[in-house]
C-alpha cells in the first residue's frame, strides 16, 4: 500500500475536490434517475399529469401487451443473429490480419474498421440509399443481371435480415480489433510447439487459438449483446421499426410509449424488463464462458 | 514453397474481397453525392460520376438550419469532450494516487453502472433534465454524459503506474495538491487524455439519442438529429441528404486518420466506448 496520505488536511480533501465534478454527475444524472425509474415503474406517469402510485398494475398490462412482447421477441432474435454472425465474422477477419506478416495489414486493418467510425444514423441512410426497392443500387444490379428487385426493407422477414446484416457490417471492425489484440496476446511458442508436433491447421486452431481467445471471445460477446439490446438509431432510420412491426425492438417501443404516448410509468416498466434481459444476457455468458482460468 | 505461394493469393483475394464489401457502399455514397440531382437515379447508372458537382453540398449548406445544426455539433462535441476528459481523469487521479475511505466502493460503483445503458434510464434523465431547466440547452446534452465511467476506469489504470516518488517530491517542495495536478500530472498523461478526448469526441459527433431526448427546438439540434430528420420526411431529397451525410461523416474519418494508433490501442486497452 502507498502511504503518502499523512492526516494533512489538503491531502485528505483533495481527492474528494477531484472526485467531486464526476460523483455530481454519475449521480444526477445516473444513479438517481436509475432508482426513479425503478419507481416510475410502479406508477401511472404523464409529463402533465400528478403521478399516481399504482403498484404491478404496469406490469400486469405488459405481461398481456401482445406489441412489447412482439418487439421483445423482435430483440432476442435480432440480438442473437447479430451477435453470433458479429463474432464469427470479426473472428475471421481477426484471423486473417493478425500475424503481422503479410504486406499491407495495417491498412486492411483500418479500411475494416472504417464502418465502425460512422454514426448509426449515418449508416442507416447509406443502406437505406442503397437496398431502395425502385432505386437502390443493388436491386439496380440484380434487374440488371435478368433477376428481380428483392423487397429488402419493405417485406417483413427480409427488413430484419437487412438490419442485421447492416449491423453485422457497421460493427465488425470494431470487435475486429479487440479479438486482434486477443490473438497477439497468445503467445508464439504454443504454436510453435504444435507445428513441430505435427498438429493441424483445424487442431491448432481447436486446441490453442479458441481455448486461450476464450476471455476476448468472451468480451466480444457481452458488448455486442448490450450492443444490440440497445439499438434504436439503425431501425428508426432504416424501416422506423416497420413494415407492421416486424423490425420495431424494446428501445423503439420504450420511446413511443414514453414520449410520444406520453405514458412514462408504463414505459419505465418496459424498461426494468430490458435491463433484466440485458443482466441476465450477461450473467448467462459469464457463467459458460467465464469459469475457467486463462493462460494469459 | 508454391504450396505457400497459393496460401498467400486466397489470403490476399479474400482480404480484397472483404475489403471492397466493407468500402463499397461507404463509396457509393460520397460518390453519389458528387452527381446532379438529375443524374442520381438515371439508368444507366454509372459508379462516377458523369458530370461532377457540388451543387448538393452548396444547396444543403444553404438550405434551412443546417450550418447551425453543424457548429451546434461542433460546440458540444468540442466542449464535451473536453470536460470529459477533465472531469475524468482528475476522478481516475484521485483514485489512483491517494488513499482514502470508500475508494473501491466508489470505484466499484462506476464500474458498475457501465451496465446501465442510457437507453434503460432514458425517461428519468428527461425528467432529471426538465427539474434543472436543462431541456432544449446543448448543455443538457453535455453535461450528463460527461462522467464516463470507462473514462474513469481508464485514467486511473494509466495514472496508477506513474511514480509516487514525482509526487512526493513536489509535495515536500511545497507544491499544492492541485498544482500538482495540473503541472506535473496533466503534461504526463498525453497518450490517456488523446485516447479519451478521441473516444469522447467521436462518440459526441456520432451521438443521437441524447440530442434527441434533450433537444425539440429546431435550432438546437445536432447533425444526426437533423439527419434523422430528413430521412423522416415523405419525400426524401436524396442529392441534399448524401451530402450532408457525407459532410456528417468527414470530421470523423479525418480525426480516424490523424489519430490512428489512439484508436487501436485504446479499443484493446479497454474495449471503449464513450
Amino acid at each position: 500500500m502507498k502511504q503518502h496520505t499523512k492526516g494533512n488536511f489538503h491531502q485528505t480533501a483533495a481527492p474528494l475536490l477531484f472526485l467531486l465534478p464526476n460523483i455530481l454527475i454519475f449521480g444526477l444524472f445516473i444513479i438517481v434517475p436509475a432508482i426513479q425509474g425503478l419507481r416510475m415503474s410502479f406508477t401511472e406517469w404523464g409529463v402533465f399529469t400528478t403521478p399516481r402510485f399504482i403498484g404491478f398494475a404496469n406490469f400486469v398490462e405488459l405481461a398481456q401487451d401482445t406489441v412489447f412482447w412482439k418487439t421483445f421477441s423482435n430483440t432476442i432474435v435480432y440480438s442473437l443473429f447479430t451477435v453470433s454472425l458479429i463474432m464469427v465474422y470479426a473472428l475471421a477477419l481477426a484471423l486473417l490480419l493478425y500475424k503481422n506478416t503479410i504486406k499491407g495489414e495495417k491498412i486492411f486493418r483500418s479500411l475494416f474498421y472504417i464502418p465502425s467510425l460512422l454514426s448509426m444514423i449515418t449508416v442507416g441512410i447509406a443502406w437505406r440509399f442503397i437496398l431502395g426497392d425502385e432505386m437502390g443500387i443493388i436491386n439496380y444490379l440484380l434487374r440488371q443481371s435478368g433477376g428481380s428487385g428483392i423487397p429488402w426493407l419493405t417485406d417483413g422477414n427480409l427488413a430484419m435480415v437487412s438490419i442485421i446484416g447492416v449491423s453485422i457490417w457497421a460493427q465488425a471492425g470494431y470487435y475486429m480489433i479487440i479479438l486482434i489484440a486477443g490473438l497477439q496476446a497468445i503467445p508464439l511458442e504454443l504454436y510453435e510447439a504444435a507445428t513441430i508436433d505435427g498438429a493441424s491447421t483445424t487442431k491448432t486452431f481447436t486446441a490453442i487459438t479458441l481455448p486461450l481467445l476464450r476471455s476476448t471471445l468472451l468480451v466480444v460477446m457481452v458488448l455486442s449483446t448490450i450492443a444490440s439490446f440497445k439499438a434504436y438509431e439503425l431501425i428508426s432510420v432504416m424501416t422506423k421499426g416497420g413494415p407492421g412491426y416486424a423490425t420495431k425492438l424494446i428501445v423503439q417501443q420504450v420511446y413511443q410509449v414514453a414520449f410520444l404516448e406520453d405514458r412514462m410509468g408504463y414505459a419505465s416498466a418496459m424498461s426494468i424488463v430490458l435491463m433484466l434481459i440485458i443482466s441476465i444476457f450477461t450473467l448467462v455468458q459469464f457463467k459458460f464462458t467465464g469459469k475457467e482460468q486463462d493462460y494469459e | 514453397m508454391n504450396k505457400q505461394k497459393v496460401y498467400n493469393t486466397i489470403h490476399y483475394v479474400l482480404l480484397i474481397v472483404l475489403a471492397l464489401a466493407t468500402l463499397l457502399p461507404v463509396l457509393w455514397v460520397v460518390l453519389s453525392s458528387f452527381k446532379p440531382q438529375s443524374e442520381l437515379f438515371r439508368v444507366p447508372l454509372t459508379f462516377l460520376p458523369q458530370k461532377w458537382t457540388v451543387q448538393n453540398y452548396v444547396s444543403s449548406l444553404q438550405a434551412g438550419n443546417f450550418p447551425v445544426y453543424f457548429s451546434n455539433t461542433v460546440f458540444v462535441a468540442v466542449v464535451s469532450t473536453f470536460i470529459t476528459v477533465m472531469v475524468n481523469l482528475m476522478a481516475g487521479y484521485a483514485l489512483a494516487k491517494y488513499i482514502f475511505k470508500g475508494r473501491n466502493l466508489i470505484f466499484t460503483i462506476m464500474i458498475a453502472t457501465l451496465m446501465i445503458p442510457l437507453q434503460v434510464i432514458m425517461i428519468p434523465i428527461f425528467l432529471q433534465l426538465k427539474n434543472f431547466g436543462m431541456l432544449n440547452s446543448l448543455w443538457g446534452i453535455i453535461i450528463p454524459p460527461a462522467a464516463t465511467p470507462t473514462g474513469v476506469f481508464l485514467a486511473r489504470q494509466y495514472l496508477v503506474n506513474l511514480p509516487d516518488s514525482l509526487i512526493e517530491a513536489a509535495r515536500i517542495d511545497g507544491a499544492k495538491e492541485y498544482s500538482i495536478f495540473f503541472r506535473i500530472i496533466l503534461p504526463m498523461s498525453k497518450p490517456i487524455v488523446a485516447t479519451i478526448a478521441i473516444f469522447s469526441f467521436m462518440w459526441r459527433w456520432n451521438d443521437y439519442l441524447w440530442p434527441l431526448i434533450v433537444i425539440t427546438d429546431n435550432k438546437k439540434q445536432t447533425i444526426q438529429q437533423a439527419l434523422a430528420n430528413f430521412v423522416g420526411q415523405l419525400q426524401i431529397n436524396w442529392s441534399d441528404l448524401l451530402a450532408m451525410t457525407t459532410i456528417a461523416i468527414i470530421p470523423v474519418i479525418i480525426v480516424f486518420l490523424a489519430f490512428q494508433r489512439f484508436f487501436f490501442s485504446g479499443i484493446a486497452a479497454g474495449s471503449v466506448k464513450g
